[in-house]
């Protein structure tokens, strides 16, 4: 199953865990299964139907463009990490 | 330049002449200030005097009356944001503070924070009228200290902010604060990592604000046209980022917005963020007529947004055998008057040059009453660099080993994860260590009594988003060009090489043109040392599509079906053996069918990280305190070197900037938020007198990402010269500089063992 990596500031959420394994096949599917495990786990990452302004996605290491629409595979790895920009 | 296992290319690798040269170096660019339309009007503004005020009343009736005066605006003019945050392509961006910032509101929050507007037939007219708008303020105490501002009683800037933190509950609470953002990662256990440690080494660092000292100061001339039609000719680093930004400003929608890209005189990430063209617009709304509006240079510094200011606490812990164990880090960033330093940035690059198995970093974003800082040049990691590369020689010395066989021992590599959770794919962090362990300067001997040689190294992302281009084919077999990307660094010619590498024609035959957002695809910003990578993709599928179309044109030639013919290094082959080359073709186009026109666009591909790592000798005056750089050597990971003078150009230009930071380039505030050195003459960027020739070094670990290999090499040369010459002052003095700049009076202070306040 794919991993997600809690960030700190979840774990009052998600308490003793910094990596949990949730279903789904994309990272809107994974972030509703982190919802039904841990309730207020996606107000937390989401705002409407995006993820929250300044918030991306990591999905293997890569930054994705598509956000919640990412396809991830089986043994993806998540993480939820500060938007960067550049000069 | 050290290669490893290069491709045979045509024409990556080679120095053409650059596209755009001969109007660059001739004067007929054209520039933003060099606009002039028919019935222009030309605009001012006026600032506060304050750092941190109330706006109690603004009186423009006596401007009004003035000859010659069209129009004044107020925030009374400014559309009303409420509470949006909008994505804008680098970044989410609160609206009502940028609205606030282009136009202050109800408070002033820094020196030179705008208060009115004025458009008049002539500058002159339009500054006098300026003169004469009468604003009543009621000062408040600014705080222009990063620790003060966090404290609990310290006066806030902003009633509208509460600490945000990613994925952390919304707050719920009342508490006013002018800590915007709070980050914090974690890695492993960090209290066994340092109870492992056999030597733990730890200090507070202090950085300046700094300016990125772009040459062509912001300008902007904006028609807003009878049919709500605005366009608008400006300096920017991102066209379309501009177009968003000003339609969002002006509630409009962003189709009824075009924005034309004049030529750029440098940007380093502060050409992103727009300031003028929404004033430009509004006062081109009331009046029927173009204005244009320059900034001075004073303007820009008291008022454009600069890299922020840092407090940083950094603590590392090896093993005796020089193995790194655990790193911690707090990192308090100044935001200046609104939200949005890279902190984020900063926690994520302060310990990525290594293989840390423990490590935590928490950062923090301050709003303090100087002006919004904005990116500069791998916006964040210089400031991190300095700690944590000060820190490494530390560790060295005290640990006897020599600096560039710790860092190769600790390295990050492919597969190493990060602090802030993701793991590396391909990077070339080792390489470039082993660039500089093996450069003829660092086998050669230093010698002198205060002389002295440092190292460091450093890391950015580089980032990916959204390019497009288009291509056609012209009847001599040259290739019209049409992109996005603003040029700052010679993109024109990078870009063109990989259309024409993949064409297999010569870069010459190659018309690059940078064009307006009404003429070209969706593109991101000229920044994130993307443009080369992403658009450089855009390109090459443009010229992928190209050679489809061009092998359906043979096609028909000889009466055969497509897939008959076959695309070889800038050739059509047929089935019998027939062959054209590109120009031969393209002149028979006209008898072929619809024109030839290839699309390409970017957008899912993420760079894989840039390193370098940097080698400088230095002399320091021992009774004045002045470094001197003697000798300076760059490796840095390039990927794969399209153009290498445009690459060495970065890295020189990278290096050059780093040393302004590390030696001079500071703000002086006085108590009362006032800027003592708005200009060039006082604030003091490097010259050809303070840098020799500085040597490159190439490497080139391909980017498994870009078809070519490329990695953007345009920010992360900022990022180690402040600790190497840090070490290097170390080297020759023996004393720690944990300060920037580090100044004369800073070294001298520092040597002679006295407080830099005597």
């Amino acid at each position: 199953m794919p991993n997600v990596f809690i960030p700190p500031s979840m774990r009052d959420l998600i308490p003793d865990h910094s990596v949990v394994s949730m279903q789904g096949k994309t990272v809107r599917a994974v972030i509703e299964q982190l919802e039904r495990s841990y309730p207020g786990a996606k107000d937390r990452l989401c705002s409407g139907e995006t993820l929250r302004p300044g918030i991306a996605v990591t999905v293997d290491g890569a930054i994705t463009p598509l956000g919640l629409l990412q396809p991830i595979g089986e043994n993806s790895e998540l993480h939820f990490l500060p938007a960067i920009g550049g000069g | 330049m050290s290669t490893a296992e290069k491709p045979s290319y045509k024409v990556i690798g080679t120095r053409p002449i650059r596209h755009d040269g001969v109007d660059k170096v001739t004067g007929r660019a054209l520039y933003g200030a060099d606009i002039k339309l028919s019935r222009m009007l030309y605009g001012a503004t006026v600032r506060s005097p304050h750092a941190h005020a109330k706006i109690v009343r603004i009186d423009t009736s006596q401007a009004e009356l003035m000859p010659g005066v069209r129009a004044v605006i107020t925030s009374e003019d400014v559309p009303e944001q409420g509470d949006r945050v909008v994505e804008l392509g680098e970044g989410a961006v609160n609206m009502r503070h940028l609205a606030a910032n282009v136009m202050a509101r109800e408070k002033v929050l820094y020196k030179g924070h705008v208060v009115a507007a004025v458009a008049a037939d002539d500058v002159h007219t339009a500054e006098e009228a300026c003169a004469r708008i009468e604003v009543e303020y009621e000062t408040l105490p600014p705080v222009l200290d990063l620790l003060k501002a966090m404290s609990a009683d310290a006066p806030i800037l902003n009633d509208d902010i509460r600490t945000e933190s990613i994925g952390s509950a919304p707050s719920g609470s009342d508490q006013q604060t002018n800590v915007a953002k709070h980050f914090m990662f974690e890695k492993g256990d960090i209290k066994q990592g340092f109870a492992d440690a056999d030597i733990i080494v730890e200090r507070t660092f202090d950085t300046a604000m700094v300016h990125q000292g772009y040459i062509e100061p912001h300008n902007a001339t904006a028609h807003w046209n009878a049919d709500d039609k605005i366009t608008v000719w400006m300096s920017t680093q991102g066209t379309f980022s501009a177009r968003q930004q000003t339609a969002e400003l002006l509630l409009m929608p962003v189709s009824s917005v075009k924005v034309v890209p004049m030529e750029i005189g440098g940007g380093f990430g502060g050409k992103i963020s727009v300031y003028l063209t929404p004033l430009a617009a509004l006062l081109s709304k009331k009046t029927g007529r173009p204005v244009k509006i320059l900034m001075s240079r004073t303007e820009v510094f008291e008022a454009t947004g600069p890299t922020p200011g840092s407090h940083m606490r950094v603590k590392l812990g090896a093993k005796s055998d020089g193995t790194l164990v655990a790193g911690e880090a707090w990192i308090a960033f100044e935001a200046g008057a609104y939200t949005g330093s890279p902190i984020g940035a900063a926690c994520m690059c302060v310990f990525a040059c290594y293989d840390l198995p423990n490590g935590q970093v928490e950062g923090f974003d301050v709003c303090v009453n100087k002006p919004r800082t904005n990116a500069y040049r791998a916006p964040g990691s210089t400031h991190v660099a300095m700690a944590t590369e000060t820190l490494v020689d530390e560790l060295c010395e005290k640990l006897k080993m020599d600096p560039t066989e710790f860092r190769i021992k600790n390295a990050a590599g492919e597969g190493t994860r990060r602090v802030d959770g993701p793991v590396y794919p391909r990077i070339g962090m080792v390489e470039t260590v082993e660039a500089i362990r093996d450069s003829e300067h660092y086998k050669t001997t230093l010698d002198g009594k205060f002389c002295g040689r440092g190292v460091a190294s450093g890391f950015w992302f580089n980032v990916g988003l959204k390019s497009s281009v288009s291509a056609t084919v012209n009847s001599d077999g040259t290739v019209a060009l049409v992109e996005g990307s603003t040029d700052i660094g010679g993109t024109r010619t990078s870009i063109a090489m990989q259309l024409a590498e993949t064409l297999g024609i010569a870069a010459e035959d190659v018309n690059p043109v940078v064009v307006d957002t009404d003429s070209i695809g969706y593109t991101d910003i000229t920044g994130g040392s993307r443009v080369t990578f992403s658009t450089g993709i855009a390109a090459i599928n443009a010229a992928i599509s190209i050679q489809e179309q061009m092998c359906q044109r043979a096609a028909i030639l000889w009466e055969t079906d497509a897939e008959n013919v076959r695309y070889e290094e800038g050739h059509l082959v047929g089935p019998s053996d027939q062959r054209l080359s590109f120009r031969e073709l393209a002149e028979k186009l006209r008898e072929l069918g619809d024109a030839v026109v290839g699309y390409g666009t970017s957008g899912s591909e993420t760079q894989g990280g840039a390193f370098g790592t940097h080698c400088v000798d230095v002399e320091i005056d021992p009774e004045l305190g002045k470094v001197q750089i003697l000798r300076y050597t760059i490796a840095q990971d390039a990927g794969t070197a399209i153009h290498p003078s445009y690459v060495e150009g970065q890295m020189q230009g990278g290096v050059v900037q780093g040393i302004g930071w590390a030696l001079n380039e500071e703000y002086w505030y006085d108590e009362q938020g006032e800027m003592h050195n708005p200009t060039f003459l006082d604030y003091r960027i490097p010259t050809c007198y303070d840098v020799p020739m500085i040597d490159t070094i190439i490497v080139e670990v391909p980017d498994p990402q870009h078809p070519y290999g490329v990695r953007g090499v345009g920010e992360v040369p900022i990022c180690p010269p402040p600790a190497a010459i840090a070490n290097a002052i170390y080297d020759a003095l023996g004393i720690r500089m944990t300060e920037l700049p580090m100044a004369p009076h800073r070294v001298l202070a520092a040597y002679l063992g006295r407080n830099t306040d005597d």
